[in-house]
């Protein structure tokens, strides 16, 4: 063993090495904070990261009403801050008695991607980059299998011969296995069947989107961006309210329309009449007939045990 | 009691100080590693400011080296048992004392597989929801919240076991029984379980065929074992070189069996999934297409893919052969065996697995520089850590560091050699 040197302890008299050497300690404590301070400059820009309020808000099943009123008015004064438009904010419950469940015509559809842009404009879509909920497949006659699908066709006139379009959105499954694989049950499935996201309590881990058969989940990978004069004021808590960068979202059956009866915006513009809506509960609504009485109706990957209330049907 | 905190006190605050003291070359060494975790702390700033865009995860490829690093860090961690076993099952003397080497190691593992996981969040600032009590953990329903729970138990049982060890050497007395080889056994059996666990995080995803399978786990382990004590291996042979710690070959033989049968069982499961995958020709079978040998024009892993099956399959050769009897053969099996399953269990694992998309699309993934950044600094950081802790638990060890000698002036040398050299240049 070497002779230890008697610099550093605090019982030794102080020399001029120790000098020198606390001094250049404190040199380069100075440089190690100044070097920390530097590599952490970019959290400067960081503006609106979380209020407090967000950062402390509860669980959505915790919150009371009272609780509920206060989220909905502070989320109504960030969105009037952020786009100079008061919106409509609500917090709509399920209805009872009912159970959505939507039906898409293969046939008929003509692969117009009208419904992929109606849904864009009607949920609050960040616009750059543009986050869509339905992708439409153009598959070729005779095949199911995805694999031969052109996701990014671009004909000047649809239909294209020798082809057939498939639209596809979230699923709304009975067994969802993205509700499974959250850590922190920020997504559930609610009583009327859709599988709705909490987007203040996601953390943005993406299992959920690992774990979705169907490809329907997005993620904010940066601040959406709206135009102020796109903006649908018109919003519901689990539904079309804009979303924060980190978190996930997908579509909800355009909660914000369905829960006060309405049809949902990509059922509205759909030219062709492909695509159907409304309660599987109540034997005399459309739904329910479609269901009854088509030949051959199929759910996407079936074998999957999903079991989505999203189904396709043919009309011969 | 109080007498004990305040001896517990000492024992932290000289094992702190002993850290900053050490030759040119420890210096060096920190200084580029805090200049590396800087770099990875600066780029990781703008990722909190700008999202997840700074890297090259999209919504078809939604994970990427983030949590392929993570995935095989969680090997490296578990694979400390693999010392441990011999020694507390099988009564090795030559590895006993080199257990806490192996331990400290899955110590600073953990803390960059808890990193990996940090930085893959969009949502940090959120990191409290998943706190029981005060959050909402979906327990046992998600993987996510087991995986949470063993790789914060695996950290805490190895840190007691490892300070308790140590403080015991530091007081220069006999390590009480039972209050640490409970840890120990308890340990053996957790660091299945968090490898396990992590496997299962993959295999429990019914829409990606490619990590839907039983094999997946099985392979985890085996390439775990492989990699963790290539680790070790060639750690001790630069702790050995860099202080006097005696570190004997026979110990570092030892290691060498593990990791010969450890690979030679991964290589097998391999062909197992090879044939699986390939031979039926099911479209389930486009993730492993994709990676082996690309799909529609796609080709980006497939360079990863064989450089990783080559490097394995040399390496395992030279396991097998005499020849890595010898420690330089050894280490270059190590070496290769390390980048080998770095790739198969990160690019090679966790990128398929989202190509195709469920809906058949193509999209490659190329990590962008700044995710790049933030990974090199993670890996700085651990290092860092093990660095310190072994600077800290090898005077220790060797009992240069005791309650004995408290008070006296404190020792500042890594090796004596290199202390001599540095001494007149201090003056």
């Amino acid at each position: 063993m070497s002779s230890p040197e008697p610099t550093l302890h605090s019982d030794q008299p102080a020399t001029g090495s120790t000098d020198r050497r606390s001094f250049l300690r404190s040199t380069a404590a100075f440089a190690g904070l100044s070097a920390l301070a530097a590599s952490l400059a970019p959290l400067r820009e960081l503006k609106d990261f979380s209020s407090s309020e967000e950062f402390l808000q509860k669980y959505y099943k915790e919150l009371s009403p009272e609780e509920m009123k206060k989220v909905l008015l502070r989320i109504t004064d960030e969105v009037e801050h952020q786009y100079g438009i008061r919106p409509h904010v609500r917090d709509l419950k399920p209805m009872d008695g009912v159970e959505f469940v939507y039906a898409l015509n293969l046939t008929r559809c003509i692969g117009c991607r009208k419904c992929v842009h109606a849904c864009v404009a009607e949920n609050n879509q960040s616009r750059s980059p543009e986050i869509q909920y339905i992708r439409v497949l153009k598959m070729p006659h005779g095949s199911m299998d995805v694999e031969k699908g052109n996701h990014l066709y671009d004909d000047k006139e649809v239909p294209d011969k020798g082809f057939f379009y498939m639209p596809v959105q979230c699923q709304q499954c009975k067994n969802p296995p993205c509700v499974k694989v959250c850590p922190v049950n920020a997504t559930w499935q609610e009583k009327d069947g859709i599988t709705v996201i909490d987007y203040d309590w996601c953390i943005g881990c993406r299992y959920c989107e690992a774990a979705c058969p169907y490809w329907a989940r997005r993620f904010n990978f940066t601040k959406p961006e709206i135009p102020a004069d796109r903006l649908n004021p018109e919003m519901a808590y689990l539904g079309n309210r804009p979303r924060k960068q980190g978190v996930m979202e997908k579509c909800h059956f355009c909660i914000q329309r369905t829960r006060v009866g309405k049809y949902p915006a990509c059922l509205e513009v759909c030219p062709v009449g492909a695509r159907k809506f409304g309660n599987i509960l109540d034997p005399e609504s459309e739904i329910s007939y479609i269901l009854r009485t088509k030949r051959v109706f199929i759910q996407l990957k079936e074998e999957m045990g999903t079991s989505p209330r999203f189904f396709y049907y043919f009309d011969k | 009691m109080i007498t004990a905190a305040r001896q517990y006190l000492v024992f932290l605050q000289r094992s702190a100080r002993i850290a900053f003291v050490g030759d040119w070359r420890y210096y060096t060494w920190m200084a580029v590693l805090t200049v590396i975790t800087l770099l990875g702390l600066n780029a990781y700033a703008k990722q909190l400011v700008h999202g997840l865009v700074v890297t090259g995860m999209s919504d078809e490829v939604s994970w990427g080296v983030y949590i392929a690093n993570f995935t095989f860090l969680v090997g490296v961690a578990a694979a400390a048992v693999m010392m441990v076993i011999p020694v507390y099952i099988y009564d090795n003397e030559e590895l006993h004392d080199l257990v806490i080497f192996g331990e400290l190691l899955a110590v600073a593992a953990i803390i960059m597989c808890l990193l990996f996981v940090t930085v893959d969040l969009g949502r940090p600032d959120r990191f409290w929801h998943l706190i029981p009590g005060i959050g909402q953990m979906n327990f046992p329903k998600s993987m996510l919240s087991w995986d949470v729970i063993v790789l914060n138990g695996y950290l805490l049982l190895n840190v007691h076991i490892c300070g308790y060890l140590l403080y015991c050497r530091y007081q220069n007395r006999k390590p009480t029984k039972w209050f640490y080889i409970p840890f120990v056994f308890g340990a053996i059996i957790w660091a299945v379980s968090i490898h396990t666990v992590t496997a299962f995080l993959y295999v429990g995803l019914g829409g990606r065929p490619f990590w839907n399978a039983s094999i997946v786990g099985p392979r985890f382990l085996a390439s775990a074992f492989t990699a963790g004590p290539a680790i070790i291996i060639l750690a001790l042979q630069i702790i050995r070189s860099v202080t006097q710690y005696r570190i004997t070959d026979k110990a570092l033989l030892t290691l060498r069996s593990i990791v010969q049968v450890s690979m030679i069982i991964n290589v097998f499961l391999l062909v197992c999934e090879i044939f699986k995958e390939f031979y039926s020709g099911t479209t389930h079978g486009a993730s492993a297409k994709y990676l082996f040998f690309g799909l529609h024009g796609h080709y980006a892993l497939v360079p990863w893919i064989w450089t990783a099956i080559t490097f394995n399959l040399i390496a395992m050769v030279i396991l097998v052969l005499p020849v890595s009897r010898s420690l330089r053969w050894l280490d270059v099996a190590c070496v290769l065996s390390i980048v080998g399953i770095w790739i198969e269990k990160g690019m090679g694992l966790v990128i398929p697995g989202f190509i195709p998309t469920p809906l058949g699309a193509v999209v490659d993934y190329i990590p962008s520089l700044n995710e790049t950044l933030v990974c090199l600094g993670i890996w700085a950081f651990g290092l860092l850590c093990y660095t310190l802790f072994l600077r800290m638990s090898v005077p220790i060890l060797q009992g240069r560091l005791s309650q004995a000698n408290e008070g006296l002036p404190e020792i500042n040398d890594i090796a004596p050699t290199n202390a001599a050299l540095s001494r007149p240049a201090a003056h």
